[in-house]
């Protein structure tokens, strides 16, 4: 009844293109942000904080790169895991290499080097599409899992094969490290991902973003406007895998504080695909809304059966989460390829009618 | 509209002996003509005539095999599209090649991408001058819009659109870049009279307001002659007429050809 659009006119074309143009939506955004700034590190636990709100946040960021890829773009990848590798093995040597610069700074160069190892492996998708790409695209995961696997150089020849976060600090504050505390790098990461996030909108909802769906939905008629295909998908590849790198870099730094490559596996990329078709393909908000599906899913797997005195066994649950992961994607990709963001936006359009059914 | 409204000019392209194979099929066998400036060159022929296959010529999306063509007095032989599109060449496809999952007006403000310039980095930040030229382009693709009488569809994605309108959505999508040259491939397939007349209105005031010069392939004939100011007809490859709707309309071997009189 509350939630209306009429009345609210547009008076320019810029106020048509805000992000949120409804003001309803707009208070309901800005009660999120207060929330997730203010209101969540005052009140949540250490065990919320570690064990869903930074890994959905980073999952989130990892989510973006690969839909700006494959949701917007087309170009499926099965890399993911391989370039958030880079991203965090870039930002262990660069930081242990020049301890005094900035580590947001190291982040971004470490996410700069994912961008051009994203680059390279986006050159087989000038010529080949679909299902080789994929492939293409798992070997490059295969390929980088090995290179840091064997090159010491690039763990510092430390004998376990372990990067580790040294500490560091930003504004005299220690964000990562063992000592860092989990409300400080929570708000690290969610300051990292909301700049990200607006900024991978900006480009979707702009030139960039329109040149990348027009290769997606028709590549001919794309480049008989005059969009070149090679620089296009090129240019998504290595934005993609700049996020990705970004993700990957958080997920050591300001998350596990030590990993393997194991960390990176192909696991992993499968878990950012599932996150993208699951909260829809081409959707911002979706790839927040698949990574805390992927993510919450199975804590409740875990904390809820024994809240009615179930007591499931633990092979079972994860029997039962890739069940629900395996079915819910066959749905999406045949029922509903906009995933959970479309079924939000179709929710919402009732609820702007409500209770008016037409 | 009436010829003494409009001026047509000096010569805007010139195929020259354009020959085109695919295996063993003659698309094209040494097909030249010209298109002026400001006119309506129609472009004519039985199925399989290779009237696509020239539009695919000229914008650059199939390469001859003998041949050239010339825009604005400019000779080249082989190029990619996308050159063709910065000299101002746009078109339609026979076959409907909107952006489906794109709206009426995304797809529109796609058929302006050459006219934006503003990097990625500017564009991430939606701010300044990438926001400017984002209103900037936009204020002209509401002008097509508005033009084309689609306000209404400005925010349906194109796929749900009936095909009347997604062939004029099309249309908007090639105005927008602002052509010099608009080629349109059977613009008029499979609408109703009524869509027919709309479409026919769209291109006689383009050529009118904006003297966009334009070939088109069409089946209907009478609506070539309507709207034509010359005529190219195709056979088999091969160009058999060229001239006034009138004096085309009267050759003998365009009417061979149509009534499928055999050849060999
Ligand atoms: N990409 C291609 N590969 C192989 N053959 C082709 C190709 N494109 C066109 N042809 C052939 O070239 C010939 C001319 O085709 P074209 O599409 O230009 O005809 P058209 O005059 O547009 O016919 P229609 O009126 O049916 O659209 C046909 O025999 C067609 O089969
Ligand atoms: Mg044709």
């Amino acid at each position: 009844m509350f939630y209306r659009e009429a009345g609210q006119f547009k008076t320019s074309y810029a106020a048509d293109q805000t992000v949120f143009p409804i003001v309803q939506d707009r208070w309901g955004v800005a009660a999120m942000v207060a929330i997730a700034f203010v209101g969540v590190p005052l009140v949540a636990s250490e065990y919320m904080l570690q064990a869903v709100l930074i890994p959905f946040l980073i999952f989130a960021l990892a989510a973006i790169g690969l839909n700006l890829l494959t949701g917007y773009c087309g170009q499926v990848s099965l890399g993911t895991g391989g370039f958030m590798m880079v991203g965090g093995y870039m930002t262990y040597k660069l930081t242990t290499t020049f301890p005094d610069v900035n580590i947001l700074i190291v982040f971004v160069f470490a996410g700069l080097c994912a961008a051009l190892v994203g680059f390279v492996f986006g050159l087989p998708s000038l010529r080949i599409k679909g299902f080789y790409l994929a492939v293409a695209t798992l070997a490059a995961q295969f390929f980088l899992g090995w290179t840091f696997n064997k090159v010491g150089w690039f763990y510092n020849y430390n004998p376990s094969g372990t990067i580790t976060a040294p500490p560091r600090e930003l504004f005299g504050i220690t964000i990562t490290g063992p000592t860092a505390s989990a409300e400080v790098r929570y708000l690290v990461v969610l300051c990292i991902v909301a700049v990200f996030a607006m900024m991978a909108k900006n480009l979707v909802r702009g030139r960039v973003g329109r040149s990348w769906m027009a290769i997606r939905d028709m590549d001919i008629a794309a480049e008989i406007i005059g969009i070149q295909p090679i620089r296009t998908k090129l240019m998504a590849f290595t934005i993609s895998s700049f996020y990705c790198g970004v993700a990957g870099a958080m997920m050591v730094f300001l998350w596990l504080g030590s990993a393997e490559t194991e960390a990176f596996d192909i696991n992993q990329s499968f878990l950012v695909l599932f996150m993208v078709i699951i909260g829809g393909l081409g959707s911002i908000l979706g790839s927040f809304l698949g990574a805390a599906f992927v993510i919450i899913t199975p804590i409740i797997l875990t904390n809820a059966p024994p809240m009615f005195g179930i007591d499931l066994p633990i092979d079972l649950q994860k029997h039962i989460e890739i069940m629900l992961f395996g079915s819910l994607i066959v749905f999406f990709l045949i029922v509903e390829p906009h995933g959970l963001a479309r079924l939000w936006q179709i929710a919402k359009e009732k609820l702007r009618l409500w209770p008016f059914p037409y | 509209m009436t010829e003494n409204t409009r001026k047509i000019g000096n010569t805007l392209l010139r195929v020259d002996d354009i020959t085109l194979s695919f295996g063993g099929v003659h698309a094209l066998n040494g097909v030249s003509f010209e298109i002026k400036e400001h006119e309506i060159l129609a472009i004519i022929g039985p199925n399989g005539a290779g009237k696509s296959s020239m539009l695919n010529v000229i914008n650059g999306f199939y390469h001859p095999q003998k041949g050239t063509i010339a825009f604005e007095g400019r000779e080249r032989k082989r190029m990619r599209p996308h050159v063709a599109a910065e000299q101002g060449i746009a078109r339609t496809f026979q076959n409907i090649a909107l952006f489906k999952g794109m709206s009426t007006l995304d797809n529109i403000m796609t058929g302006r991408m050459l006219k934006m310039k503003r990097s990625f980095l500017w564009q991430a930040l939606y701010w300044g001058p990438a926001l400017k030229e984002e209103i900037e382009n936009r204020e002209f693709c509401e002008k097509v819009i508005d033009f084309l009488e689609i306000q209404a569809i400005r925010k349906t994605p194109v796929g749900k659109l009936p095909y009347g309108l997604q062939k004029r959505v099309e249309l908007g999508r090639a105005l927008a870049a602002e052509p010099r040259l608009l080629l349109l491939d059977e613009p008029m397939a499979g609408m109703n009279v009524e869509e027919k007349e709309d479409m026919c209105r769209f291109i006689l005031d383009v050529n009118d307001e904006f003297g966009t010069t334009i070939a088109l392939i069409e089946h209907d004939m009478g609506v070539v002659m309507d709207i034509s100011d010359r005529v190219v007809v195709l056979d088999y490859g091969r160009k058999i007429a060229d001239g006034s709707p009138d004096a085309v309309r009267a050759n003998g071997e365009v009417i061979d050809a149509y009534l499928g009189v055999s050849h060999e």
